[in-house]
């Protein structure tokens, strides 16, 4: 199926965020779309899939045109689409999930499951993608799920398919695994349309990438483009695509954990429920970060990651171990004292832990110290001194948003991380924990976090990265330390191939003959 | 306050497309606000007329030719009725000026008489307007209130109890009573909220089944002759509560019933809204209801907001409660807490859990509490239709904010949406 975007405009009040974009898709290509956050991708998509209506322009589909007033017309033309945040029934089975909207009946008005059953095994063989049609879909992971919504489409018989931002939420062997189906689908006569604002991904993908900047198409090109061409598209300017940093001075040790314990939660923040094994998240974890380094916690997501940044932040008991600031015990301390403590906290989750979405900028700006001098006088707020704080913040850090008063969450996920940043980079800050710092953000913001956090790093700010993306790790860490299943499989100097990274992300260690995990495990069971 | 999302404008290209149509949408709701609640009234009084019109049996054996007229007439009565129980009488204004001079008239009631309906709207107004602010104050941290019936008892059991059975000097009895009834009532929201903090029982669950606890324990304690009951009485009645211990009637010990306690509902109103919006327990409250998790990761307490503001919703529960009983009714019976606990949350939502908006709401309910004996009376509309009029009424003016927490709901899981079809929230 040939498919034509013609001069495709939509307007939001003032806002034009399609201006004039025309798309042509073949068949059997992945073509790439490529932009900024609020560049347009996904209200382009939407015309596409029939959520909104375009102001100006036509969609054709072989030629004829074409006019989609809901979803429900566009999947009847072929195309199906795979949101960022699935649109699955968490109950349900994957057979269930895929039969929704569109229940086979036998005769007499009884479901025909076997049908659907066969179905999804037939497609899930055809394509590689293992999804099993009785599982529970809430009992999968992530990338599962996204097979699950890849079939929920091909069962309507997609022949254009969109995935929204797909590796978003994906690990990178998890992103492999995808880029597989992907290339099985393509050979299968399957166009995809990939979107997306990471460079590398788009690269290794895509058959053409169209980059979009602000609601226009700025250009077309078929790989091999260079990054550096390719973010200077996107952002409208050369970006420097790795900070320049001078060589660390390590200075007096600042934080030390050591052999640290971090059971799995019945419920943690998150509510991440406790699986039915009893291998605990951090099982026993050392490290020592100094004032003027960066280290770098390389690992796939899932590694005990967000437990231990929960855990350093008091958010989450730890069982056994111990963590100390400057010397001073904090193993048990409250998450405020350890803020006290002079511990700053860039969380994974940013909308979910970092800031109160409903809340203005000004206030999130001091939502740890909202209490203390000068934003409180003793019991009451000092709004006019808020409201200064956020004007001279919102300034140093380059946050776009048109006032202090305008909600967080109506900031894009750049300026969020801004906002964050702002609140979290004061001074008396001793140690920064930033937990997958730039994740969403586009390569503006990234330059703009990575160089923050460099620039605490020379003030002598010990810094600690927790990321799962080896370009980040590469871009800040003076030391990286990998973490597998809880536990630091080795510490490498910064100019360490990724090789050897991906040998110790896998669970390889430096000594052969070193106990294996199992008996840390039944260890730490006896205690 | 932060603003509502619905404020923000557009801001040239960096704003993305769902994020700013949805703001579109919440602007326009917010923006309407004024206009759909007065057509909600208009709506409600319309409707509430025809209701009363033809439910009425004059109408109704009416001759054909006849039944518009009638119906007509029925409904002016009914509306005047209305307005003449609630807000005021012309007819005590055209007494007032028959007699002689105005210090008679003052001394013989009939300057009472003019403003007496809006005194009873206040009357009824009071304990709406406190039940109202402890749904609203714990709305705004995230918690769900219906416990306001079970701490409106606690209050009055324990302002009652201080009121007969202790016996103290003139201005300190009356304090003391009233800040008993904060107690009384601010246990109760405590047991709630300390119940939630500790096992995570969810508070709507909790604070139903206080209802039903504190209604039967107030049975219990009303017909134990050892405990609350009046000596000698085989009535469901405690003692009559000493005079030191009445609320002061604001103006004299004329027929007009409005006491210190209406000024008290204010007081907290006011005091609700500070504390919410001008503290910095205030700021961890609302925190704290907005995102428990980042409020957490900043460094609050969570539990600690909940149980805290619970306890204060309790308090101004309990002092609903105390205003019953130490501005009017002077003793504590099986029936006299009514349905305050209950119409507290219908008054919390149409004040749109703000409390000046509670205020209002508090006095709109007031108003229609206070006509309803006049409406039976004089528009000799029965009074279950005077309570499907107030329904209904309460039914379309709650019905905006009512959209809009349904809108908000599917906000929130739109915002879900939002992110897949565009990320709205980023863009």
């Amino acid at each position: 199926m040939q498919l034509e975007l013609q001069g495709i405009t939509k307007r939001f009040g003032s806002l034009v965020a399609n201006d004039g974009i025309s798309l042509s898709v073949t068949p059997g290509q992945v073509h790439a779309l490529l932009g900024e956050n609020g560049a347009g991708k996904t209200t382009l998509m939407n015309v596409l899939y029939g959520l909104l209506q375009p102001d100006e322009g036509e969609i054709h589909i072989d030629g004829k045109a074409a006019s989609f007033h809901s979803p429900k017309d566009a999947i009847g033309a072929g195309i199906g689409m795979v949101h960022q945040h699935f649109m699955l029934v968490p109950p349900f089975t994957v057979a269930e999930n895929v039969t929704l909207g569109i229940e086979q009946v036998r005769p007499g008005g009884l479901l025909d499951a076997g049908r659907t059953r066969r179905e999804v095994r037939d497609l899930s063989h055809r394509y590689g993608m293992d999804v099993e049609p009785d599982a529970i879909v809430e009992d999968l992971p992530v990338g599962i799920q996204q097979r699950v919504e890849i079939v929920k489409a091909l069962v309507r018989n997609a022949s254009v398919l969109v995935l929204d931002e797909p590796t978003a939420v994906l690990t990178p062997g998890e992103t492999q695994e995808l880029f597989r189906i992907i290339r099985q689908l393509r050979a299968g006569g399957t166009s995809i349309i990939f979107i997306s604002h990471k460079l590398k991904e788009v690269q290794e993908i895509a058959d053409t990438i169209t980059v979009l900047r602000r609601g226009k198409v700025v250009g077309e090109r078929k790989p091999p483009a260079t990054e550096a061409d390719l973010a200077a598209l996107m952002v409208g300017r050369d970006v420097q695509l790795r900070v320049t940093k001078a060589p660390a001075t390590p200075g007096d040790l600042v934080l030390s954990v050591d052999s640290l314990v971090v059971p799995a939660a019945v419920s943690s923040v998150h509510g991440t429920p406790a699986t039915a094994s009893t291998q605990a998240p951090v099982n026993g974890l050392s490290f020592d970060v100094r004032a003027g380094e960066i280290l770098g916690i390389a690992g796939v997501q899932g590694n005990g990651q967000t437990e231990l940044c929960e855990a350093l932040m008091g958010l989450l008991p730890v069982a056994a171990g111990s963590v100390s600031l400057n010397g001073k015990d904090l193993t048990n301390a409250t998450p405020r004292a350890r803020l006290d403590a002079g511990i700053a906290y860039v969380p994974e989750d940013r909308r979910e832990d970092g800031l109160v979405g409903s809340f203005s900028v000004a206030e999130n700006l001091v939502l740890n110290s909202y209490d203390r001098k000068p934003f409180a006088r003793g019991i009451t707020l000092n709004l006019s001194t808020i409201a200064a704080n956020a004007m001279a913040r919102i300034k140093e850090f380059d946050v776009r948003t048109e006032s202090p008063a305008a909600p967080a969450g109506s900031l894009s996920g750049g300026n969020q991380q801004k906002v964050i940043l702002a609140r979290e980079l004061g001074e008396g800050t001793k140690l920064l924990i930033a937990s997958q710092p730039t994740r969403g953000l586009d390569v503006g913001s990234i330059e703009f976090v990575h160089k923050r956090i460099v620039e605490q790093r020379d003030q002598g700010v010990a810094v600690l990265i927790v990321s799962s993306e080896l370009d980040e790790i590469y871009a800040l860490a003076d030391r990286i330390a990998v973490i597998y299943e809880g536990k630091i499989t080795g510490f490498r100097p910064p100019d360490v191939d990724a090789a050897e990274l991906g040998r110790l992300m896998a669970g390889g260690t430096d000594l052969p003959n070193t106990s294996p995990p199992e008996d840390a495990v039944s260890e730490w069971e006896a205690q | 306050m932060s603003e509502p999302a619905g404020t923000k404008e557009p801001s040239g290209e960096r704003s993305g497309s769902a994020g700013t149509f949805s703001q579109i949408f919440a602007k326009a709701l917010e923006g309407n606000t004024v206009t759909v609640t007065v057509l909600a009234i208009v709506t409600a009084a319309v409707v509430g007329g025809l209701l009363a019109a033809f439910t009425n049996p004059v109408v109704l054996h009416a001759p054909a030719g006849a039944i518009i007229p009638k119906a007509w007439s029925v409904v002016a009565a009914t509306y005047v009725a209305l307005f003449e129980g609630s807000i005021f009488n012309p007819h005590t204004v055209a007494a007032l000026f028959q007699q002689a001079s105005l210090p008679t008239a003052v001394h013989d009631g009939f300057l009472g008489a003019v403003f007496n309906p809006l005194s009873e709207t206040c009357v009824a107004a009071t304990p709406l307007i406190l039940a109202g602010l402890a749904v609203a104050v714990p709305y705004q941290a995230g918690m769900f209130n219906i416990g306001g019936q079970s701490q409106l008892i606690g209050g009055m059991i324990l302002s009652a109890w201080l009121g007969f059975g202790v016996s103290m000097p003139i201005v300190i009895h009356v304090i003391v009573c009233v800040l008993g009834g904060f107690v009384g009532g601010a246990v109760l929201g405590w047991l709630a909220g300390e119940i939630k903090a500790r096992t995570g029982a969810h508070e709507v669950i909790v604070t139903i089944m206080l209802n039903y606890i504190m209604a039967y324990l107030l049975a219990f304690l009303l017909s134990s002759p050892s405990l609350l009951q009046k000596p000698g009485s085989t009535d469901l009645i405690t003692p009559d509560i000493a005079s030191s211990a009445h609320l002061p009637q604001l103006f004299g010990n004329g027929i007009m019933r409005v006491n210190a306690g209406f000024l008290l509902a204010l007081a907290c109103a006011f005091g609700a809204w500070w504390l919410m919006n001008r503290t910095t327990t205030g700021f961890e409250l609302r925190a704290v209801g907005a995102n428990p998790s980042a409020a957490r990761v900043a460094g609050m307490k969570v539990e600690h907001a909940w149980v805290l503001v619970m306890s204060i919703a309790g308090g101004l529960a309990g002092l609903g409660g105390t205003a019953i009983v130490l501005g009017t009714d002077f003793a504590v019976n099986p029936s006299n807490f009514g349905t305050y606990g209950i119409d507290a949350i219908t008054v919390a939502l149409l004040g749109r859990g703000r409390p000046a908006g509670v205020v209002w709401a508090g006095l709109l309910f007031g108003a229609l509490t206070a006509a309803s004996p006049g409406m039976q009376s004089q528009a000799n509309t029965p009074v279950q239709i005077v309570q499907v009029l107030t329904s209904v009424i309460v039914l379309f003016v709650a019905a905006p904010p009512l959209i809009k927490t349904m809108f908000r709901l599917r906000a929130t899981r739109a915002r879900g949406v939002g992110t897949t079809m565009s990320k709205g929230w980023n863009a």
